[in-house]
């Protein structure tokens, strides 16, 4: 019997989707938005995670095949899911600590820089060291937790329970955490490193404890998203994912988790919508009156056969979101007008 | 000893150096071939005023850096109740007990004026990320002292009505009021000022003046920068007159204010 046809099931991805990203907005909200490091390499973090839940649960090689990877742990699934997760959150902390520890100190730009560089170097590791990541061919037997008791509708609704119980978890966490005087510290390490100093507080290790949370939560978004896949490719981890996170967290609002959850549904919803461009165009096209009938393709012509058009495509919804917010709504829908105006300035 | 001492400097003497709070001993400080500080010695007495003047490119700034730790020094020492402080980092030297603020404020914009405050308490268990998922009742205790603290030091500012304002919309004077409260709610041993009232307007002046001697009157030890000699003769028990890089003169006011070479200094010699 299925439970979920057509729309329901299509919602029900979307809504899964839409947790990870929001895990993994929350993510690099406690980045940018909390302490003003401009990381632009947060898609390493969700990579490691997703990566090290594959290691620790992946069946033995010689049952895969095209299998080349040397390490595997295999866990038994129910149980091994929450020591996955774990995992996964504390590579990706590992992975955020190691990176911060060589570059949170740089300001602004030149941090943003370094984080897409080593996050470009880390996918590069991903794809050569087959040993450990199966190359580009990826891990492609990553167990789904409760799959086999269940339907695959059933499973569906379940995963989605549980990824949004962790989302939940999270932000409740995150906002205790900011609205503790350790929010406080992070806000000022932001304003001026410089006064922050001279009143007395090791901004680097501010910083460093920033980039390591956040990298920890990404890497617990990869956890999920690896179970939920059921395989990591190096092709899935690439800088678009930081930069739709990025689009996410100037909608929801900068420095608010609240801001960050919403903009991440908005965007995932809005990036999922474009698959319904084709769809749309047609129903119009067949709606219209006879004598109108000339008006679309005059307008917008057919649209090209091209299958990687439609993909394409989300690329410009993306990037005209990013321009359309900063233009018209900066603080985005949920930010302090008041606390974002000076977000991201040099101070002098 | 420097070859700029003066006869006024009589109090500053190996002697009575032992009891300076903050000292500073043959201070240099080189950025590539320019001499930004050259030798600078002067002391700071516990519980006094102190002003450092100078005109335009003297160092003063440069020499607080120095001894905030912003910039390493290429020679001599800097000791605060004896021990020697110089390369230490900023923080480090904040937590030994010296406090600063800057001759354009460095204020929190993006924060309320009472977070701005808050933060610079010291020791709260809450800046731990451990600390604040875990001990919410230790916080809560420790968040009801600082913001009593907070509420007290605003109220002697008069800043208390602007207590839930952001920083960003503060007026230049409030703001440095607001670094000055900042630096009230770190509790340093001396509190160094740069330019506390340059681009204050007279009224708040006046104000920010006052506080500075009651602050005194409490026991605080001030070190400010200024450029107005009226302000520095009425408001310190000691000066230090700063020329490229070097000590002009030390002493009281009204002795250093009749000092030949500090007029030249000040007056560009008038008569040559």
């Amino acid at each position: 019997m299925a439970l979920l046809t057509g729309w329901a099931s299509f919602l029900v991805a979307v809504a899964t989707i839409g947790c990870i990203y929001g895990l993994l907005t929350l993510g690099l909200n406690v980045h940018y938005g909390y302490t003003g490091l401009l990381n632009f390499g947060h898609v390493a973090f969700f990579a490691a995670g997703a990566y090290a839940s594959a290691i620790v649960t992946m069946p033995p090689p010689s049952t895969v095949t095209n299998a080349s990877y040397e390490i595997w742990l295999n866990l038994p699934m129910p149980l091994g899911f929450p020591v996955s997760l774990a995992a996964a959150a504390l590579v990706g902390g590992v992975l955020a600590f190691l990176i911060g520890l060589t570059s949170v100190r740089l300001g602004t730009h030149y941090l943003a820089i370094a984080t897409f560089a080593l996050a470009g170097v880390f996918s590069d590791v991903l794809v050569n060291e087959a040993w450990l990541t199966n190359g580009s061919f990826g891990m492609n037997s990553v167990p789904k937790p409760g799959r086999a008791m269940l339907t695959a509708d059933e499973w569906q609704l379940a995963y989605l329970a549980f990824a949004a119980l962790s989302l939940l978890v999270t932000y409740l966490v995150l906002e205790r955490l900011v609205n503790a005087p350790f929010g406080r510290l992070l806000k000022g390490v932001r304003e001026s490193e410089a006064a922050a100093k001279t009143l007395g507080k090791d901004t680097n290790a501010v910083k460093l404890k920033s980039f390591v949370i956040g990298g920890m939560i990404a890497g617990f978004a990869g956890g999920i998203y690896a179970h939920y896949l059921g395989s990591v490719v190096t092709a899935q981890f690439v800088p678009h994912v930081t930069f739709t996170v990025y689009a996410a967290m100037l909608l929801g609002g900068a420095a608010s988790n609240t801001g960050a959850v919403a903009g991440a549904f908005l965007v995932i919803a809005f990036e999922e919508s474009t698959r319904f461009i084709t769809t749309a165009y047609n129903w119009i096209q067949s709606t219209l009156p006879e004598a109108l009938s000339g008006v679309l393709p005059a307008l917008f012509g057919p649209l090209p056969n091209n299958p990687s058009f439609i993909p394409s495509m989300r690329f410009v919804v993306i990037g005209v979101l990013f321009v359309l917010v900063i233009r018209f709504r900066p603080e985005g829908l949920f930010g302090d007008p008041a606390e974002i105006q000076a977000l991201g300035e040099e101070e002098d | 000893m420097s070859p700029n001492q003066t006869p006024a400097d009589g109090n500053s003497g190996d002697a009575a150096a032992s009891a300076d709070l903050l000292e500073v001993d043959g201070v240099v400080k080189r950025f590539g071939g320019l001499v930004a500080v050259d030798g600078v010695s002067f002391g700071v007495e516990e519980a006094s005023i102190t002003g450092l003047i100078g005109p335009n490119g003297a160092g003063k700034s440069t020499l607080f850096n120095c001894i905030t730790g912003v910039y390493d020094v290429d020679g001599g020492a800097v000791r605060l109740d004896g021990e020697e402080i110089q390369g230490l980092s900023p923080t480090t030297v904040a937590r030994r007990g010296v406090g600063r603020t800057f001759q354009t404020p460095k204020t929190f914009r993006g924060m309320t004026v009472r977070e701005n405050m808050a933060f610079a308490a010291r020791h709260q268990t809450g800046e731990r990320a451990l600390g604040a998922l875990l001990r919410p009742g230790t916080i809560r205790e420790e968040e009801a002292d600082v913001q009593a603290r907070v509420d007290d030091t605003l109220e002697f500012l008069e800043l208390d009505h602007l207590a839930d304002e952001y920083a960003s919309g503060l007026s230049g004077g409030q703001r440095k009021l607001l670094e000055l409260g900042r630096v009230l709610m770190l509790d340093p041993e001396i509190i160094m000022l740069d330019e506390p009232v340059a681009g204050v307007n007279p009224s708040l002046t006046d104000d920010l003046l006052a506080r500075l001697r009651e602050l005194n009157d409490r026991g605080r030890t001030i070190l400010f920068i200024e450029h107005d000699m009226d302000v520095v003769m009425e408001n310190c028990d000691r000066v230090v007159v700063m020329h490229n890089g070097q000590t002009l003169a030390s002493g009281p006011p009204d002795i250093v204010q009749d000092d030949e070479r500090v007029v030249e200094a000040y007056l560009g010699g008038v008569d040559r």
